[in-house]
C-alpha cells in the first residue's frame, strides 16, 4: 500500500507519493513533473522565475483535483458516486468507470463502517451539512482495507438547496498507528497507577492498627481518610494496652506525604509504642521519640511530627486522661452536658525539630456520657467554598456542639459523612479517633481485669 | 430519578393534543426528528426523549446491564409514559427503536393507541431462509470495529486515550455531538440492536402498526420490511420513496405525513 499521508498533517507530501499518480493522468504528461513544491525557491524569484512559475501552475486546477495528495470524491445526494480524483481511484484500485454512476460511497466502506455511515456519518451530514475527521476504512478492489479520515460537505445551490456531496480522503495510517500506541501507552499507564495504588493502600494499612484495643467500659471508634488514593499519607493513631488497668494512646501527623513521610510515621509508630513499654510517662515517651527523630536526621533534615499521646486510667466516676503534646491541634471534649472543651496542649513543639523541645501535659475526667475526640488538621484545612477559607477549629468546634452529647461512635460517624461533604476540599489526610463512656443511665460500671 | 431529566425529554404542540412520542434509533439523538417533529406538533402533542447514553441523557443512569439488552430501553419508555402520565400514545420508534416499541406495546398494550415502525429489523443477521442484510461475520466485523476503537470520530478517541470518557463540558461540545457517544456506550448499544432477535415479539403485537421502510436502505432493506409487515397481523406496510436508513432525514415530508395520517385514523383495535 503506498502511504501518502494527508497534506494538513505534514504540511506536504512524501516524496514517494508520486508512485500514486494514477494512470488517468498520463493523458497529460507534463503534469507528473508539477509536484507542488518541487523546485520552488523558498527567496523571492526574479522576473525569469516568475514565468516559470506561471507556467508550472497555470493549468494546474485540474491536475492538482487528479492528483491532489488526498482523496477526491464527490457523490448525489443519495450517496452515487458522481466524481472521483485519480488519486482516491489509484488508491483503491478501480477505474473511473467502475464506479461512477455505479456504486455508492458507503459500498466502498467495511460493513462497519457502513453501518456507521448509515447511522451517524449520514444522518450529521443532513442535520449540519458537513461533517468532519471522521475513521473509516476503505475496501480495496482487491480487498484490502485502507484507513482514512473522512470529511465531507453538502455544496448548495443558488437557492440554498442542497445539490452535492464533497467529501476529501485523508490516508491514515500513520494516524491509525499513532492512535493505537497512544492508546496502549495509556493502558500501560493505568496498570501502572492501578499497581502504585495497590502499593500505597497496603502500606497505609501497615501504618495504621488492625484493631484498636477494648476499654472496658469504654466505646472507642475511629476513621482515616486518604486525601490521595496514589500516595501514603503521614497521619496515624493508636489505642493499646500497657497495663491491666492502664491504656495508652496516640494520634499524629508527620509533616509530608509518600514514601518518605511513611518510613517516618513507621518510625514514629513503633518508637511510641516501644518506648511506652520502657518508660510510659507522656513527655518521657515524646522526648524519646524527639531522639529517635533526631538521630534519623543527623544533618538536621525536615521531618517532624506533631502528636498527641496520652494515659487512660480508670478512676472513681470514670477514667483520668493524662494527655502530652507538642504542635498538635487540640483535642475536643464533648461533655455529657453538650458542651465542648477544647483540651489542648498549648505551647507544645513538635517532635524532630528542637534537641530540647518543650512538650505540655493536661489532665482531665472523662466521666459517662462525656466523648474525647482526637484529629489530624487535614480536618481543619479542609478548603470550604462558602464563604471561601478552611474549615478551621471553630468551625470543627460547632458542629461537635451542634451535636453534643453524643457517643464516641455516633461522632466519627457524623464527622465521616462532613468528610465526604468536605471530599473535594480535602488536601491532607485526617485522621480521627474519639472514646468515651456511655452516658449515665445505660452505663455499666467498668469491669477492669485485676 | 426524574425520568424527564434523566431521557432528557421534551414536548412541543398542543398540551390537550392526542399523544405521538418519537423513538430515536441507535448513532444520534432526538435531533433525528427535527424535521419532522415541528410538522407533528401542529396537531399532536409531541413527546420527544434521548435513550440514556445518548445525546443528553443523564451518562450516570447508564449501566452495562441494564442497557445490554433492549428490554432495559424499552422499560424506560414505558417509565416516561407512566410519569408523564401519557395515554392512547402513537409510538412510533426508528431503527433499533421500532423494536423498542414492540416490546414496549407488548408489555403494556393499553398504554398505546398504535406503533409506527420507521426502518425496522426484528433481526440483523441472516437466519436460514430469513434474510436480514447481514451475515453473521458482518456483524461482528462491525462490533469489533467499534470494539477497537477505530471507527468514527477520531476526536472520540481524545477521551480513551486522555481518560476521561465522561461528556465533553458543554462550551466544549463539538459540532457532531448530535450524534457522539461513550465509545463504551456505543459497543453496548451496538451489540444489543446489532445481535437482537425479536422476530417472535412481532406475533405478540395487539396494536395497529404501520411499518415504513425506504425503498433503498442497507441497513434494513425491502425483504426485512416486508418480514415485518407480514408478520405482525394486521400490519400496513408504506415504502417511502427515499434512499437511507433515516427517512426522517432524507424525506422529512413524506414521514411527517404518513405518522399524521396514520396517527389521526379513527382510533380502536383490530
Amino acid at each position: 500500500m503506498t502511504r501518502c499521508p494527508a497534506a494538513h498533517d505534514r504540511g506536504g507530501c512524501e516524496p514517494e507519493a508520486s508512485d500514486t499518480q494514477p494512470t488517468a493522468s498520463d493523458s497529460e504528461p507534463e503534469a507528473s513533473d508539477t509536484e507542488p513544491d518541487e523546485g520552488l525557491p523558498h527567496e523571492l524569484a526574479g522576473e525569469g522565475d516568475q514565468a516559470e512559475f506561471s507556467a508550472l501552475l497555470e493549468d494546474s486546477a485540474e491536475d492538482l483535483y487528479e492528483n491532489a495528495p488526498c482523496g477526491y470524491v464527490s457523490t448525489l445526494l443519495d450517496g452515487r458516486i458522481a466524481k472521483i480524483n485519480g488519486t482516491l481511484l489509484a488508491w483503491l484500485g478501480y477505474t473511473a468507470g467502475e464506479l461512477v454512476g455505479r456504486r455508492r460511497f458507503s459500498d466502498l466502506l467495511t460493513v462497519g463502517g457502513r453501518v456507521y455511515h448509515e447511522t451517524h456519518f449520514a444522518p450529521l451530514l443532513r442535520m449540519q451539512g458537513e461533517v468532519g475527521g471522521v475513521a473509516f476504512d476503505l475496501r480495496t478492489s482487491d480487498g484490502a482495507r485502507l484507513p482514512v479520515m473522512v470529511t465531507s460537505k453538502v455544496k448548495k445551490g443558488g437557492d440554498g438547496e442542497p445539490l452535492l456531496i464533497r467529501t476529501t480522503v485523508f490516508d491514515a495510517h500513520d494516524r491509525r498507528a499513532y492512535e493505537r500506541e497512544l492508546l496502549r501507552a495509556r493502558e500501560e499507564a493505568d496498570r501502572e497507577r492501578d499497581r502504585v495504588q495497590r502499593l500505597a493502600t497496603t502500606l497505609q494499612r501497615t501504618l495504621l492498627p488492625p484493631v484498636l484495643a477494648r476499654v472496658p467500659g469504654m466505646e472507642v471508634a475511629a476513621h482515616y481518610h486518604p486525601a490521595s488514593q496514589d500516595e501514603v499519607g503521614g497521619d496515624f493513631y493508636d489505642l493499646f494496652p500497657i497495663a491491666p488497668d492502664r491504656w495508652a494512646f496516640f494520634i499524629g501527623d508527620v509533616c509530608g506525604k509518600g514514601a518518605e513521610a511513611a518510613a517516618i510515621t513507621s518510625l514514629t509508630r513503633y518508637t511510641l509504642r516501644s518506648a511506652t513499654a520502657y518508660d510510659p510517662d507522656p513527655v518521657a515517651v515524646l522526648n524519646n521519640l524527639n531522639s529517635v527523630l533526631l538521630q534519623e536526621q543527623p544533618g538536621g533534615g525536615s521531618q517532624f511530627c506533631t502528636v498527641l499521646f496520652g494515659l487512660l486510667s480508670p478512676e472513681a466516676g470514670g477514667y483520668e486522661v493524662l494527655l502530652a503534646g507538642g504542635g498538635h491541634p487540640p483535642a475536643l471534649l464533648a461533655r455529657a452536658d453538650g458542651t465542648v472543651e477544647e483540651q489542648g496542649t498549648p505551647h507544645g513543639q513538635a517532635a524532630g525539630i528542637l534537641a530540647h523541645p518543650r512538650f505540655v501535659t493536661n489532665t482531665m475526667h472523662l466521666g459517662p456520657g462525656d466523648v474525647l475526640l482526637l484529629y489530624t488538621d487535614g480536618l481543619i484545612e479542609a478548603r470550604v467554598p462558602d464563604p471561601p477559607g478552611r474549615y478551621d477549629e471553630e468551625a470543627l468546634h460547632a458542629f461537635t456542639t451542634e451535636r453534643a452529647p453524643i457517643t464516641a461512635p455516633a461522632l466519627v460517624s457524623s464527622l465521616v459523612d462532613l468528610l465526604t461533604e468536605l471530599a473535594g476540599g480535602l488536601e491532607d489526610d485526617v485522621a480521627l479517633l474519639a472514646f468515651g463512656l456511655p452516658a449515665a443511665q445505660d452505663a455499666s460500671p467498668p469491669v477492669l481485669g485485676r | 430519578m426524574d425520568v424527564r431529566a434523566r431521557n432528557n425529554v421534551s414536548i412541543l404542540g398542543p398540551s390537550t393534543g392526542p399523544v405521538v412520542m418519537l423513538a430515536h434509533g441507535f448513532g444520534c439523538d432526538q435531533n433525528l426528528w427535527r424535521l419532522v417533529a415541528p410538522v407533528l406538533a401542529r396537531r399532536f402533542r409531541v413527546v420527544l426523549f434521548d435513550h440514556v447514553g445518548s445525546g443528553r441523557s443523564e451518562l450516570s443512569a447508564w449501566s452495562p446491564e441494564r442497557y445490554g439488552t433492549l428490554d432495559g430501553y424499552a422499560d424506560d419508555v414505558l417509565t416516561i409514559c407512566r410519569e408523564l402520565d401519557l395515554r392512547d400514545v402513537v409510538l412510533v420508534g426508528h431503527s433499533v427503536s421500532a423494536m423498542i416499541a414492540v416490546l414496549a406495546g407488548n408489555r403494556e398494550p393499553d398504554r398505546f393507541a398504535k406503533l409506527v415502525l420507521l426502518t425496522p429489523s426484528p433481526r440483523y443477521i441472516n437466519d436460514g431462509d430469513y434474510y436480514g442484510g447481514f451475515s453473521e461475520a458482518d456483524i461482528d466485523e462491525l462490533l469489533d470495529s467499534l470494539e477497537s476503537n477505530y471507527l468514527g470520530w477520531s476526536a472520540a478517541m481524545a477521551p480513551v486515550i486522555m481518560g476521561n470518557p465522561e461528556r465533553p463540558e458543554l462550551g466544549e461540545e463539538l459540532t457532531n455531538s448530535f450524534c457522539r457517544t461513550d465509545p463504551k456506550i456505543a459497543r453496548t448499544f451496538a451489540r444489543a440492536t446489532f445481535t437482537s432477535d425479536n422476530r417472535a415479539d412481532l406475533d405478540d403485537v395487539d396494536l395497529p402498526t404501520l411499518v415504513i421502510e425506504c425503498s433503498e436502505d442497507v441497513i434494513a432493506p425491502r425483504e426485512v420490511g416486508a418480514y415485518t409487515h407480514q408478520r405482525i397481523r394486521g400490519s400496513e406496510l408504506l415504502t417511502l420513496d427515499a434512499v437511507g436508513h433515516c427517512p426522517q432525514l432524507s424525506a422529512p415530508e413524506a414521514t411527517a405525513k404518513a405518522i399524521e395520517e396514520f396517527a389521526s385514523r379513527s382510533r380502536g383495535r383490530r
